[in-house]
């Protein structure tokens, strides 16, 4: 593993990950994996109707059958307040979450779960759930969001009235608020525009679709210390949420993170983990509790759909000189879609002096959304990027030249406030333009596309431990799941800050009893907040070091550099000292003052935002309408890549989501509101044979903040591909598609009535 | 805060303030619509306490689900992060991410 | 309802096991045999996350049932390494980061390496066509392929 020339010994290298090994030979434990003995099956009771009230629930018969141990419904939860509370970072509302774990009076969605058996095999547990009779009053459902939104539409909930609107509506609706960002005055700036692109684009709700479904085992011991593993995005979140749903000390639950297969935002909540813990309590043996593919369909979160209007101005030689959105996102049953990030993020590749961003939050009678990779951004870039795609045509202007010239810097300022810190987004620009996919040429039925996209990334709060062993080699203690390849990045790091040898340096991700506090894996903030934390972390063991050589050589500590493992003594000093490595210290560790171990709890700001620009061919059938993708290539600001590797992963892997997202991924529903297509089958996301290579440019422009110069990266590349594809398919088939999949049948259809 | 009418003397010092700027529908909400406000403060935690004293219920409104952003840079829970005399300062909602 | 005995070969080990009727070669992989590296993604052989070698053919051990595997040779994810020594296209995928979550992983080397038996050099489209039943939503196929493609020319050599 060369060091391709770069300044850093370990960092920038291409190691092969810790946990690699365990993952290639099936060895490793991901949630359904693991087993208690005395462990028995929990399976859930799910709603056959979209919306209906729950009269009554009889579990009598199911809990006569042998071999059933517990059954739980809503009644074996605290009835929560509804409230808004800081849970984390983004703001939870519990009783929420818990009407959503298990349905209090009301169940909203098919799929909706309303009861959940423990029994000594799944097929006793399948037999129990035939045997609950619910009695439940059906009543009428709404499944599109434009269709909610309307005066006449079914409410989903009796008390929610329209926050954010003044003055507030009277009646409840099924808009759960109103958000609204502004920047100048776009009135006057559409007055000044030459050139005016109006559009209306909807998306539909897309499921993360990683290949694990939900998976947990509960143990709950007789003092009621409960027991937890599980594979989540963050065992401290899964934790948190069990104990506020169940009115639990954070102290009385321990989550031991599994390893975990895929989440992508779609696992930073819980679902099944309440579930398990009450039926482990009142069965007194451990619990197991898996999802089936059909139930990660009907009952996990997928993404918003949503319905967008985008208005923008410009002049004819391309400076956008308005920009206006107006977009209503889908939260599912319960309030929550990411509205407000998807009007945060619209504009914010640009410099537009004036714009306005208004986005609603729209319940309906679908499974509640879960967070997905940059959340709200790939539907408002969708919505941009194509519009600027149209500017750009009628303006017969390059479509990157149209997005240099207004592109944002350095102090730009963005539409909901601060002006940009050191951004790379116009190093993305360049660096398109200048690759051969760029100037390639096409054949007939074949369009390019291009399209830019930005996520904010997050830092927040992460603990790190490193812990000198007795021969000098180095545990690396960290408490974030590792989704794709983070643990390596830890170790890489700490290797690079200790000095030595990368596979002298072992990463762990510790369970919530044995690391502090840390916000979970997601927001692009793993390899930036908790890499900080383990650079301060071995930072404050290198500082130790350093104090142990002191004591030995009995000089100031200020005497003593530490540099490539080894203890030196400063320059200008009496060479009667020598130097010391890390394994000779550590062997006198116990003479100097001790085991040798460092530690760091932070909450990180200061995380660098990121941009990416894509470029799509496409290739369409005007026979069938089906479009392939034939060259792709995402260019991307990442600050600085830890692992190379590992950073072209994501940008590959969230490129082609976006690519299903685009062209083949939605939920079909009957007119009863019961999904149709629950399944891997007929919800059609990119095989091996749809896809090409995907290249990818790594721009690095570090990030100040972080001391190897990170930025996120796992978000970013998921928010251009939508408008790059639609863009390449409407340059392609020479007619726009603006409602998203841009499947076979739509494009067909457009074909044929252009 | 509003500094004294000059030519009175008593050597209060003129210097630069940080700007609190509100997006619309949050001042409509706390400040009674007004968007810009210059603060004298050093740390994050002393600009809300003047910006509560001016309009009661802010710090309350912004204790929790809210970000800031300090020149440029988003801090997640803020308490003591430093304000300079020239910054700018911004009232976010709490971001996450998938 | 009794059980039924089955006797095979896993792995290159013979095994004896009992099953219910309606347990799927999958089920008594990982719950009656403590073979969890093949994974239940789907249930239905839509995601190739549970492949298996069966008398060597590849099939999705969801879709077969335990009873069905009487007198046949079984080869999972935990028989691909030789004791110790990693099969070369296990080394390549760590060498190559040809995956992410890893939840996919045996699956498509399980697959691959059936391609592999079958055809030693195959180009980018057969084997993006022959990996076509085994998902991929971590990595987009790209590293996967190139790793296939690597690991087949180190076991021409």
């Amino acid at each position: 593993m060369g060091n391709e020339g770069n300044k850093f010994k370990w960092v920038g290298t291409r190691q092969v990950r810790p946990d690699g090994v365990d993952k290639v030979t099936g060895q490793a434990t991901y949630g359904a994996d693991f087993t208690l003995p005395g462990m028995i099956t929990g399976k859930v009771l799910r709603s056959p109707h979209a919306h209906a009230r729950i009269r009554s629930i009889d579990t009598s018969a199911a809990a006569a059958l042998p071999g059933v141990r517990a059954i739980v419904t809503a009644a074996d939860f605290p009835d929560l307040p509804s409230e808004v509370v800081a849970g984390g970072e983004a703001p939870v509302n519990y009783r929420h979450v818990s009407c959503n774990t298990i349905a209090r009076d009301k169940v909203l969605y098919e799929g909706h779960a309303v009861a959940a058996v423990a029994a000594t095999s799944t097929a006793i547990a399948d037999e129990a759930l035939a045997l609950i009779k619910v009695d439940y009053e059906v009543l009428p459902h709404v499944i599109d969001v434009a269709d909610a939104m309307r005066d006449d539409a079914p409410v989903l909930h009796d008390d929610l009235i329209t926050s954010g609107v003044d003055p507030a509506p009277k009646k409840a609706s099924n808009i759960a608020s109103r958000t609204e960002f502004v920047l100048g005055d776009v009135a006057k700036g559409f007055g000044e525009a030459e050139v005016v692109i109006e559009r209306k684009y909807t998306t539909q709700p897309v499921h993360q679709g990683y290949i694990e479904p939900h998976a947990v085992v509960a143990s709950v011991a007789a003092d009621g210390m409960a027991t937890i593993w599980c594979s989540s995005q963050g065992q401290f979140m899964v934790r948190e949420f069990c104990a506020k749903l169940l009115k639990l000390d954070d102290a009385s639950i321990r989550v031991i993170p599994a390893e975990i297969g895929g989440g992508f935002g779609g696992k930073t909540t819980v679902y099944l983990e309440p579930l398990a813990l009450v039926l482990s309590r009142k069965s007194g043996r451990p619990v197991r509790m898996v999802m089936t593919r059909e139930e990660v369909f009907r009952a996990s979160g997928p993404t918003s759909g949503g319905v967008l209007h985008v208005k923008l101005g410009a002049k004819h030689d391309g400076t956008l000189v308005a920009a206006d959105i107006e977009l209503a996102y889908q939260a599912g049953a319960f309030p929550g879609s990411p509205a407000i990030p998807g009007c945060m993020t619209a504009f914010a590749c640009y410099d537009v002096p004036n714009a306005r961003a208004v986005g609603y939050d729209v319940v309906s009678n679908r499974p509640k959304c879960a967070a997905y990779r940059a959340p709200g951004a790939p539907l408002s870039a969708f919505a941009v990027e194509s519009a600027m795609d149209e500017l750009a045509l009628q303006l017969k202007m390059d479509p990157i030249e149209l997005r240099l010239k207004n592109a944002a810097k350095e102090g730009t300022r963005a539409l909901y406030g601060p002006k940009m810190p050191t951004i790379g987004f116009v190093e993305t620009l360049e660096a398109a333009k200048a690759h051969p996919h760029y100037s390639a040429p096409l054949k007939p039925n074949q369009g390019r596309g291009v399209a830019s996209g930005f996520w904010f990334n997050i830092g927040g709060q992460s603990s790190a431990a490193v812990h000198v062993n007795e021969d000098g080699t180095a545990v690396v203690v960290s408490g974030n799941p590792d989704i794709g390849g983070s643990r390596a990045s830890m170790a890489l790091m700490a290797a690079e800050v200790l000095g030595i040898d990368y596979n002298k340096v072992k990463p762990i991700v510790a369970d919530t009893a044995s690391v502090g506090y840390s916000f979970l894996t997601g927001g692009s903030r793993v390899t930036f907040a908790t890499g900080k934390a383990v650079v301060d972390a071995a930072n404050d063991v290198v500082s130790q070091l350093r104090a142990r050589a002191a004591k030995l050589w009995k000089c100031d500590v200020e005497e003593v550099v530490w540099k490539d493992g080894v203890a030196y003594p400063a320059q200008g000093q009496t060479d009667t000292r020598t130097q010391l490595s890390l394994a000779e210290i550590a062997a006198s560790a116990a003479r100097t003052g001790g085991p040798i171990s460092g530690k760091a709890c932070i909450n990180a700001g200061g995380a660098g935002p990121g941009f990416g620009t894509h470029i799509c061919d496409v290739e369409v059938d005007p026979e069938t309408g089906r479009s392939s993708v034939i060259r792709y290539t995402v260019v991307q600001d990442v600050g600085r890549a830890i692992h190379p590797s590992y950073c072209e992963g994501q940008l590959q892997g969230g490129a082609v989501q976006g690519i299903g997202w685009a062209l083949n991924e939605e939920y079909l529903y009957d007119d009863k509101g019961r999904l149709l297509n629950p399944g891997f089958l007929d919800y059609r996301m990119p095989v091996a044979s749809d896809m090409p290579m995907i290249d990818t440019v790594m721009v690095e422009v570090p990030n100040p903040t972080h001391p190897f110069g990170v930025r996120g990266v796992g978000e970013v590349p998921i928010v251009p591909p939508l408008a790059a594809v639609a863009n390449a398919v409407a340059r392609a088939a020479d007619v726009r598609v603006n409602d998203l999949p841009i499947s076979p049948p739509r494009l067909l259809s457009a074909i044929l009535h252009k | 805060m509003i500094p004294p009418p000059p030519g009175t003397g008593g050597g209060f010092p003129r210097h630069a303030m940080a700007t609190v700027i509100l997006q619309p529908a949050f001042a409509r909400r706390l400040t009674g619509g007004v968007t810009n406000l210059d603060i004298d403060a050093t740390d994050y935690q002393a600009l809300v306490e003047q910006l509560d004293e001016q309009f009661p219920g802010f710090a309350e409104a912004v204790a929790s689900h809210v970000a800031v952003a300090i020149d440029g840079q988003i801090y997640p829970n803020p308490l003591l992060e430093p304000i300079g005399p020239t910054s700018e300062v911004f009232f976010l909602p709490a971001l996450e991410g998938g | 309802m009794s059980k039924h005995h089955v006797s095979t070969v896993i792995n290159g080990e013979p095994i004896e096991f009992l099953c219910e009727t309606q347990q799927t070669l999958l089920d008594v992989l990982r719950d009656e045999l403590g073979f969890t590296g093949s994974k239940e993604g789907c249930g239905s052989g839509d995601c190739g996350a549970c492949s298996v070698m069966v008398d060597d053919r590849l099939v999705c051990s969801c879709l077969v049932l335990g009873a069905e595997v009487d007198g046949c040779r079984v080869e999972t994810i935990e028989g691909v390494a030789a004791g110790g020594n990693l099969h070369p296209l296990q080394q390549v995928f760590l060498n190559e980061a040809a995956l992410q979550c890893g939840i996919c992983t045996p699956g498509i080397i399980v697959a691959a390496k059936a391609l592999l038996e079958k055809n030693p050099d195959p180009n980018e489209e057969e084997i993006r066509f022959w990996l076509a039943g085994n998902l991929c939503r971590c990595t987009g196929y790209d590293k996967i392929v190139k790793a296939v493609q690597q690991a087949a020319a180190i076991m021409r050599s």
